[in-house]
């Protein structure tokens, strides 16, 4: 509780210096955080009352961003993770797959935006599309680490009672995979932030990074700040939403097995 | 009695490409149903690849096992396997409750399932941990859910290869005669397979002693002492010394050549490379087994 | 007689590059196929003879060379700025857990979303990507190398304390070499964000050159998927051998060590 206090009296007080700096600086490209928190407010929080507050802006560009990272982050979830543990259970396929595999993750994944453009023109198709490809690998090769770690007697015992095979997939190797699993889960949930913000501001005019470029074009620097504090609760909420599930769903861990989240972050 | 598991000149030989290793050769023998045999041999004998082939897991390159009657291909219905490795047999994301249950989702609806979980735990003295997950228990609590996970499956014939090899010595001795008091109550057939003479005599009806790789049977031995057995007065018994000292010397323990000497060291210092060898061959049958069916 | 783990090497090899011909000549056939029109998957063939081009092509090397230099720039300020801000935090608790709300706070930022207030303030040099870039990339060494001080054993601390080492010598002599495999993991990982990070700078506002712009363009202009491609499997084999080459250079570094760090 103590540590709580002093943790946030420091963020406080920095905030307030950063205030007393921008208030003597006067420098147009840094807006006090009084200016930001009220550009947030203006932008997002000044709504009817029927609307829980939120703006028409919340509902035509932050929230349909949201949908299509989530959406963009579920679908390459379900998929790198059945194909993660498919290949990580055959030792045959991940050999043939391998090489391939680590090209596709070494593509820086941004690159991806201008060949999803030339195919699906600029829209949603063409921000989804990049988000999955682009996280697609983080998940998909932690999936095969978790899978091919499952241990010999574990096989054996599933073998020796007969355990059907949609059980010992779904029973004995999703659940011994599923600290690994989680762990690309996080590294791919940052990653889909990135690509999703990349993915609108080539060109598009829906979703909070156009909502950047438009502050931009106008030189209205408080917007901007309060855009790029946006995505950062945002990504902070994410992660926390993740976290707690992945604790929930790895409860059964003893407590010192649990895999550090910090050794693998990336943003 | 009739014979439940009937063993006839059962051999095996693992391919690889720098060479082939005979794990077993010629082995022959019957358990009864009702009885409790243990197998008793030097340290990478061929010990896991004999409860591997009974267990199906392994099929052989000579020679047959049946189980009543019917040949061993592919692992039996009704038989189930307690391994060394308590802490890896038992799932860790599982209750122990589910982890007794795990093996019964193919054959049984939920209530029976539940049912007979409580049972064998009760059975094995664990009828409160039925929550707790396994790693929240000691070492031997652990082992008795695995055997209260092999009893459930109302197994006609219990395999356990070295099953109290990972417990401390006071543990031991309370499992040894767990397994003596459910196999009494539940009339199961059981087949130990371990490195320790005092606990060979100790748990079985017969002993069948092996020799180094490749594993032959060397002797099979009665062990005429009452069915009640007590760790002290059982242990301090002239039958159970001069028993123990008779697998003993049959084992080559304490006056062994050097030859022998030799041989066995070089058999431990391969046992590793067979032991990988024997689980990517498990992993092959069981893939082919899956493909077949 | 050959070596059985040699052969099983080489058959992995085998596979991995049948899987490869494999996927290229699907590609190809699919590409040729008429069932997508061509411009939008060029068949790799065609892609093959662009990347020959481009690889004797001037001024794409120069592009090329714009975005490796600015992507080790950039690794080698973020590992200047956060070991030693990593060592300070790690070894001393009370700074690491004052400022804990802080770098909460900071972290989650993507870099990216600086990028529109980044041109504006620093203009449209290199120095508005590779500040970017070092944004980006100083988190995983941070976080790297104070789970590494953390991870310190005790017990080397109190022997080097035993043969009364002073406070900065056990950081130096002690601290610092138990550290190094996880800062390495740190610098690994950095250096694939610094990677996306710089690409995107250069694909969304041009003016720096290097990888990125020059994709932009190609797509932009003709609409050259072809040539897109190719740019593309050249930034994939720079993050390959950026990855791979520090993966090894830590194998041979810090070889006894067990930490390999997590996988990005």
């Amino acid at each position: 509780m103590n540590r709580f206090v002093q943790r946030w009296a420091v963020f406080l007080g920095l905030v307030l210096v950063w205030e007393l700096l921008t208030w003597y600086a006067e420098d147009p490209f840094f807006p006090q955080p009084s200016e930001i928190v009220e550009a947030a407010h203006g932008l997002w929080f000044s709504g009817d009352v029927g609307d829980l507050f939120l703006t028409d802006t919340v509902f035509e560009h932050v929230l349909p961003s949201i949908g299509r990272l989530l959406g963009g982050w579920a679908a390459a979830a379900v998929l790198g993770v059945s194909l993660g543990v498919a290949l990580g259970r055959s030792e045959k396929a991940a050999e043939y797959a391998g090489p391939l595999l680590t090209f596709m993750r070494s593509i820086p994944p941004p690159l991806l935006v201008p060949v999803f453009l030339l195919v699906f023109n600029v829209g949603t198709q063409m921000q989804v599309a990049t988000i999955v490809f682009g996280v697609l690998w983080p998940i998909m090769l932690n999936s095969v680490d978790g899978a091919r770690s499952v241990d010999a007697t574990k096989f054996e015992t599933s073998a020796v009672f007969r355990i059907p095979k949609i059980h010992w997939i779904l029973g004995v190797v999703l659940p011994s995979a599923a600290p690994k699993i989680f762990a690309g889960l996080r590294v791919s949930l940052s990653l889909s932030l990135v690509l999703m913000v990349v993915s609108e501001l080539v060109g598009t005019d829906n979703g909070i990074g156009s909502q950047l470029l438009v502050a931009q074009r106008q030189f209205d620097f408080p917007d901007m700040w309060a855009g790029i504090v946006l995505l950062g609760v945002l990504g902070y909420a994410l992660n926390t939403v993740l976290l707690g599930f992945e604790r929930k769903a790895l409860a059964w861990q003893p407590k010192q097995e649990r895999t550090p989240a910090t050794v693998e972050e990336k943003s | 009695m009739t014979a439940m598991l009937e063993v006839a000149d059962l051999g095996h030989t693992y391919q690889a490409k720098d060479g082939a290793h005979t794990a077993i050769a010629d082995l022959s023998f019957t358990v009864g149903t009702g009885e409790l045999v243990c197998v008793v041999g030097p340290s990478g004998c061929g010990k896991s690849t004999l409860l591997r082939t009974i267990s199906g897991l392994i099929r052989p390159t000579r020679g047959e096992v049946s189980l009543h009657g019917n040949e061993v291909r592919g692992v039996p219905e009704d038989l189930a396997v307690v391994f060394q490795d308590y802490s890896r047999s038992l799932f860790p994301w599982l209750s122990v409750q589910k982890n007794v249950e795990f093996p019964l989702r193919r054959t049984l609806g939920r209530s029976q399932r539940r049912e007979r979980a409580a049972e064998a735990l009760e059975w094995v003295g664990l009828s409160g941990a039925g929550r707790k997950y396994p790693w929240q228990l000691s070492g031997g609590m652990q082992q008795r859910v695995a055997i209260a996970r092999a009893l459930a499956y109302r197994p006609a014939l219990l395999l356990m290869d070295e099953p109290f090899a990972s417990v401390d010595a006071q543990t031991r001795f309370e499992l040894e005669d767990l397994l003596l008091k459910v196999r009494t109550e539940q009339d199961t057939t059981v087949l130990v397979v371990t490195h320790d003479i005092d606990e060979s005599v100790y748990l079985g009806d017969r002993v069948l002693v092996l020799s180094t790789s490749p594993a032959s049977v060397v002797a099979d031995l009665k062990v005429d002492l009452p069915a009640e057995r007590d760790q002290i007065s059982t242990r301090e018994s002239e039958a159970f010394v001069a028993l123990r000292a008779e697998v003993a010397r049959l084992l080559n323990v304490g006056k062994t050549s050097e030859e022998v000497k030799a041989r066995r060291k070089e058999n431990e210092q391969q046992a590793a490379k067979w032991a990988e060898a024997e689980r990517a061959e498990v992993s092959r049958v069981e893939a082919e087994d899956r493909a077949t069916t | 007689m050959i070596n059985w783990e040699e052969a099983l090497r080489v058959r992995a090899l085998t596979r991995g590059l049948l899987g490869v011909a494999g996927f290229l000549v699907v590609w190809e056939l699919f590409g040729r196929s008429g069932l997508v029109r061509s411009e939008f998957l060029p068949p790799p063939s065609v892609v093959a003879v662009e990347l020959v081009k481009l690889l004797g092509d001037e001024a794409f090397l120069r592009d090329v060379i714009a975005t490796v230099l600015a992507l080790l720039i950039a690794v080698g300020l973020s590992a200047g700025i956060a070991v030693p801000l990593g060592l300070v935090l790690g070894s001393v608790a009370s700074v690491r857990h004052a400022t804990r709300a802080v770098v909460e706070f900071l972290r989650p930022i993507p870099s990216v979303a600086m990028i529109p207030l980044a041109i504006v303030v620093l203009g449209i040099g290199p120095e508005t990507k590779i500040t970017l870039a070092v944004y980006a990339a100083i988190w995983p060494i941070l976080f790297n190398t104070i789970y590494a001080l953390d991870e310190l054993d005790p017990l080397l601390v109190e022997t080097a304390r035993a043969f009364g080492t002073g406070r900065a010598r056990v950081l130096v002599s002690v601290a610092l070499p138990s550290a190094l495999p996880f800062v390495l993991t740190g610098i690994r990982l950095a250096a694939t964000t610094s990677l996306v990070v710089v690409v995107s700078v250069e694909l969304l506002e041009g003016g720096s050159g290097g990888l990125g712009e020059f994709i932009a363009i190609a797509r932009s202009g003709a609409g050259r998927m072809d040539i897109v491609l190719a740019g593309t499997v050249v930034a994939g084999v720079i993050g390959y051998l950026l990855n791979e080459g520090l993966e090894r250079a830590q194998r041979r570094w810090v070889g006894w060590s067990s930490v390999t760090g997590g996988r990005s």
